[in-house]
């Protein structure tokens, strides 16, 4: 969803200090058994939100953040702002037992312990993360065993998809998550760290990009070429784009004829919802993923033609 | 006609204090020229990615196969054609703005265009998902445009002719009227939308193809034709409106020509490259210290040394971190920057 790639943004700006990778979840330095049951819940993060609503805990969340779309129940919770907006007198007014922010959002965890509000402390991080995050949140609410079986899927998922890929060759793939539409240019992909990264690997994918330790970086048409990647995975889950769009973005790759993926026709723009959000829903991701590594997924480039190839201009 | 009068002085001949002969500066001119041409023959050599000249240039091999004639000719020399074009082209619409306002500190981007610009590209790399192909170049042109219809038409609007200090004025506002819209389409995205935004806004010449440059070309050779043709007039022009008129100038229509062929060229190269800064101002200025002020001799020398400083800023920003690249703009504003300061001091 839209914020995640909003962190994956972010963390480019951070640039080298690229500690995020490392980074886990981390509760609220308060004594947990002391801890009332938690009724009123208010998240601030979509992909917390999704976890929440997956450990049965969706009828305590009383307001949800500004980009917050599944599932579909979210609609007719308070919204109360994102990750820059929050907005601090909706959330007090939701009289909540129990905030999840940020731990970037140092302004507002400030005013929340002001207010005496308990606080849950979200770090995005990598895919094993995801987990983390679930079972500690579960702890922290009172549904442990939810959570444990929760994770406990989504983990047999990702060893059935892992288990499907192994013994295949890992194609070199390059996971683009930005692009200027109807153009090759301000590319954006992921780098050897972070959750995108994690997700092409457990998909069955040699990142091109796996030597460079960041979580994303603009690739230009020299580092493409020089890097030849023989899959091209394109994420474009906001934009909603017609098959037909779809066709044509993927054709766009064309002005490189000469990348492998451009040539085997190995171009896969993936549009689905949850491609990029780091919660419940991330199995799915990673099998979406590992269909169109494997060559089973829908859209494709026209295979270029093989020979010579065009010329220079 | 210019040499009509006092041979002797400068003035008398129509021009600016401080120029050149023509004779002693046409060398100086082709002395820049060369300095492009050696400026686009070299870059496609520089890169990141290690290549083998003896493939480059192989017949033998298919050029499908040939990853070192690909980002010779895919990755690099449209880039650095790119880079001729954008720096040449800001560097000449920096000279005619300076000519047109009488204002050593005026840029290409004084009059607002380049915010126009990139609020045209803002909105469609926010709200343009469903934009189809050439989206964020022809929407910064689009923006250009319409900042400079504004601008024109608020210089007019008071005024019988058009007053460079109503148009100064204009632009200065309109610049920052757009950039808080800016500001508001950007509060309007997403962080990643944002930070593409952003990058855009520090300039980019990974073009990839020659298409987006032969986009650009017609205009921008249509306004090098006017600018050729602004020269003589501009040189009076420097004397002050009134001893142009007097030497048969039509100053509103040179005026004009100027404020539309610079602002429409400047819309085209930002539309191919992003507002890359300071191009615009340190070259016109370097360039005047070696041919002095005759802008028959700034045009093409600023011009011609515009396009080589832009394809040495790239080499710089695409090698000093490889295999990351650093956005061209940050280069040109690291030199322009304390440049421009000096400029600032030394007027005093």
């Amino acid at each position: 969803m839209r914020w995640v790639r909003g962190l994956v943004g972010l963390a480019a700006i951070g640039a080298t200090t690229s500690g995020l990778g490392v980074l886990a979840a981390a509760p609220a330095a308060r004594p947990l058994q002391l801890q009332p049951p938690v009724r009123r819940i208010v998240s601030l993060v979509p992909a917390v939100t999704e976890m929440l609503f997956a450990m049965d805990a969706g009828n305590e969340v009383v307001g949800v953040s500004s980009f917050d779309h599944y599932p579909p129940a979210v609609e007719t919770r308070a919204r109360v702002g994102a990750l820059v907006d929050p907005d601090f007198e909706r959330i007090i007014s939701l009289r909540p037992d129990l905030v999840i922010v940020y731990a970037t959002q140092g302004d507002l965890i400030a005013r929340l312990d002001r207010a005496h509000l308990p606080i849950f402390k979200y770090q995005h991080a990598g895919l094993a993360d995801v987990m983390t995050t679930m079972r500690t949140l579960g702890a922290r609410i009172g549904r442990a065993s939810e959570a444990d079986r929760e994770t406990t899927r989504i983990e047999r998922e990702l060893d059935a998809v892992r288990a499907s890929t192994a013994g295949r060759p890992r194609p070199r793939t390059a996971l683009v998550f930005g692009r200027e539409a109807g153009a090759l240019r301000g590319i954006f992909v992921s780098g050897g760290v972070g959750f995108l990264n994690d997700m092409l690997v457990a998909a069955g994918g040699a990142n091109v990009f796996g030597d460079v330790s960041q979580q994303s970086l603009q690739a230009s048409a020299e580092l493409l070429i020089a890097r030849a990647p023989e899959v091209i995975l394109e994420l474009r889950p906001d934009e909603k784009w017609s098959d037909d769009r779809l066709r044509q973005e993927t054709a766009v790759w064309k002005a490189l004829p000469t990348l492998p993926a451009v040539r085997s026709g190995r171009v896969y723009i993936l549009a689905e919802d949850e491609l990029l959000v780091p919660g419940p829903r991330v199995a799915e991701a990673v099998r979406l993923m590992a269909d169109a590594i494997k060559g089973t997924g829908l859209f494709s480039a026209t295979p270029a033609e093989h020979g010579t190839g065009p010329g220079p201009f | 006609m210019t040499g009509a009068g006092s041979p002797s002085l400068p003035l008398h001949r129509g021009l600016p204090p401080g120029a050149l002969p023509l004779r002693r500066g046409l060398p100086l001119v082709a002395l820049c020229f060369v300095a492009m041409i050696v400026a686009v023959g070299a870059a496609p050599f520089i890169g990141s990615t290690p290549i083998r000249l003896a493939h480059v240039f192989s017949r033998s091999m298919p050029f499908a196969d040939n990853v070192d004639a690909q980002i010779f000719f895919i990755a690099r020399l449209p880039r650095a054609l790119a880079a001729a074009l954008v720096g040449g082209t800001l560097a000449a619409a920096g000279v005619i703005f300076q000519g047109l306002l009488r204002n050593p500190l005026a840029t290409p981007y004084t009059l607002g265009v380049s915010a126009g610009a990139s609020l045209g590209a803002m909105v469609v790399m926010t709200f343009g998902a469903a934009w189809s192909v050439g989206g964020v170049a022809s929407a910064s042109l689009a923006g250009a445009g319409l900042a400079v219809l504004v601008v024109y038409w608020l210089a007019r609007a008071r005024h019988s002719g058009l007053s460079t200090t109503v148009l100064l004025l204009a632009g200065v506002t309109l610049n920052a009227f757009f950039s808080a819209l800016i500001l508001f389409v950007q509060y309007l995205s997403d962080f990643a939308q944002t930070y593409r935004a952003i990058r855009w806004l520090m300039g980019d010449l990974d073009v990839a193809s020659f298409a987006p440059i032969l986009a650009a070309l017609p205009l921008v050779l249509a306004a090098f034709v006017v600018f050729a043709w602004l020269a003589r007039p501009l040189n009076l022009i420097s004397l002050g409106a009134d001893a142009a008129a007097s030497r048969g100038v039509d100053v509103e229509r040179a005026q004009r020509l100027a404020f539309f062929s610079a602002s429409l060229a400047t819309g085209a190269a930002v539309s191919v490259g992003g507002p890359i800064g300071f191009v615009g101002i340190i070259v016109p200025h370097l360039v005047r210290r070696l041919v002095g002020s005759d802008h028959r001799l700034v045009l093409p020398a600023s011009t011609f040394f515009g396009a080589a400083f832009l394809i040495a800023c790239d080499a710089v920003a695409r090698t000093i971190l490889a295999p990351l690249e650093l956005p061209v703009g940050i280069i040109t504003a690291l030199i322009g920057g304390p440049f421009f300061l000096w400029l600032l001091i030394r007027r005093r």
